[in-house]
Order: structure tokens, then C-alpha cells, then sequence
């Protein structure tokens, strides 16, 4: 059996956003969401860390040719979320674009990958905050 | 159960190659990185093992022991080498992240007191790295 290795890959990007709903109240939004919420929006430098697992390929050493993963992540993830406000995204039209919310929707834009299965989304929003999802209904995992 | 984890850094010089394939071919697969005459990197190990803590000395291991270990299977094997032509797992293996930490977790295995091996993670770059966790984990 060929050995099964992660492989780990970081993308940054920077994005605008503002946390906001608009079924509550002003002064509810500004209570829940603090500075978040002010009404020009802010930004961050985003990292997206992304975890891939599978077995060691016997002819390229490799879980997948980080050419072909970093192709997928400048199509599907950079060319679309750097340098944009995620507010004007179709799938934050209805959900605020917390850094919880992201990490489920690139969970959606990576989990398609082919060459290897998708084990980890974790989004760093700043330096001091990251989150992970693992996948609708995957046990929480603490390796860090 | 703790788990501990120790850093380790080397710097080494490799390429990717398969013999099998055209010259062509390991371009094409491997880009800039099949270049024959190697290219380097500062390599960062960071090596997980989980235990328990003994109640007389609170460590789960000697952690001088254990930079001892890191140092004596691997560091001194890696650093400053080029991994392709100076590591004997090399000449038959790529020597891509994810095979380099497969080679620690099998030079290491068995070899700390007390402790079992956790996971070896090997960064090749801050935005790059490969976990592995054993055989069939």
C-alpha cells in the first residue's frame, strides 16, 4: 500500500468585506458586529491554507503535482476573491461573509479538486484569527 | 496524552528526476524543479510525538534527548547536503516534501523513548508543507 500523505498548500488574497444583515436593526447590526459593521466595509490580507490527502504517487513522489493544485487555486479561488469585496458575492447575498461562512464556501470551491481529497480548509482573516472547517458533518479535528 | 512538538531546521539541495521518463517529460511534470543542477531550500521539521507525562520529571520526553535524536537521524544526515546524490532513500525516491517526511517519520520510528511518533511535518517553504502520519493512518 502506497504510504498516504497530506499535503498543505497556503494562498493569500486580500478582500473587503462588511459583516452586516439586513433583517436586524441598525443598532442591533452595530451591537453584534461592532467595527465589522461599519458601513463602508474594511479588509484583510486572508491566508487560505488548504489540506489535500492521498497516497505518495510511485513515479512523481508527489500527493499531486502542486502545478495542477496551484493552477486549480489561481482559476477557482485568486482570480475571483483577491482584490474583491465579498459582499458583491452571489453566495453572500443572503449569509454574512464571516471568516466561518468563508472557510464553508472555499470548502466548496476545493472539495471538486480531482487529484486528491480535500481534508481542511482553514482561512487566517488576520494574524490572531484562523478557522477550519473539515467538512459537512467530519469530526472537529485538533492537530495544530 | 500530550502530544510535544520539537523544530528542527536544515538546508539542502535536491531536484525532482525520473529516470524513467525523457528529459521532456520531467520537464513537463516537474518544471523549474527538474533543473539537474539542483536548486535548495531552508527545510523546517517539526516533529509531534504524543505521551504521557511522567509525574516525577513533568515531561513527557527529554527534550534535550529528543533534539539529540532529531539532530543524530536526521539533521546531521540532511543539512547541508544535497539530498539526491548524499541521502541513501534518495536514490530510489523523489525527494519531494511529502517523500522527505515520510523518509523522517521511517528514520525516526521507534527510536524515541517513552513516546510515540505523532505526525512529522516538513515545511520546504512557509506557504508549503507535507504532514505524514505513519503507515495506514
Amino acid at each position: 500500500m502506497r504510504p498516504i500523505a497530506h499535503l498543505n498548500r497556503r494562498y493569500h488574497f486580500s478582500a473587503s468585506h462588511r459583516l452586516h444583515v439586513d433583517s436586524i436593526s441598525p443598532d442591533r447590526n452595530r451591537e453584534m458586529f461592532g467595527k465589522c459593521n461599519n458601513p463602508f466595509g474594511h479588509g484583510h490580507n486572508y491566508v487560505a491554507q488548504v489540506t489535500f490527502a492521498g497516497p505518495v504517487d510511485a513515479t512523481t513522489g508527489m500527493v499531486t503535482n502542486l502545478s495542477d493544485l496551484d493552477a486549480f487555486a489561481q482559476r477557482e479561488l485568486l482570480d475571483v476573491f483577491d482584490h474583491a469585496n465579498l459582499n458583491t458575492f452571489e453566495c453572500f447575498r443572503d449569509i454574512v461573509p464571516s471568516t466561518e461562512n468563508l472557510c464553508v464556501e472555499l470548502w466548496r470551491i476545493f472539495e471538486p479538486y480531482p487529484h486528491a481529497n480535500l481534508k481542511r480548509i482553514r482561512v487566517e482573516e488576520t494574524g490572531n484569527n484562523s478557522f477550519d472547517y473539515f467538512g459537512e458533518g467530519a469530526p472537529l479535528s485538533h492537530e495544530e | 496524552m500530550i502530544l510535544l512538538t520539537r523544530k528542527a531546521d536544515f538546508s539542502s539541495a535536491h531536484f525532482y528526476w525520473n529516470d524513467a521518463w525523457t528529459e521532456a517529460e520531467n520537464f513537463r511534470v516537474f518544471g523549474k524543479c527538474a533543473n539537474r543542477q539542483g536548486h535548495g531550500h531552508n527545510y523546517t521539521l517539526e516533529v509531534t510525538v504524543a505521551g504521557t507525562v511522567d509525574p516525577t520529571s513533568g515531561f513527557v520526553v527529554d527534550l534535550k534527548q529528543l533534539k539529540d535524536i532529531l539532530e543524530r537521524e536526521v539533521v546531521s544526515v540532511y543539512d547541508h547536503r544535497h539530498l539526491n546524490y548524499e541521502v541513501p532513500e534518495f536514490a530510489a525516491a523523489i525527494p519531494t516534501t511529502e517523500n522527505i517526511a515520510i523518509a523522517i517519520w521511517r528514520r525516526l520510528e521507534g527510536k524515541i523513548p517513552n513516546a510515540r511518533l505523532h505526525r512529522v511535518r516538513v515545511y520546504e517553504m512557509p506557504d508549503l508543507f507535507a504532514d505524514y502520519y505513519g503507515e495506514g493512518a
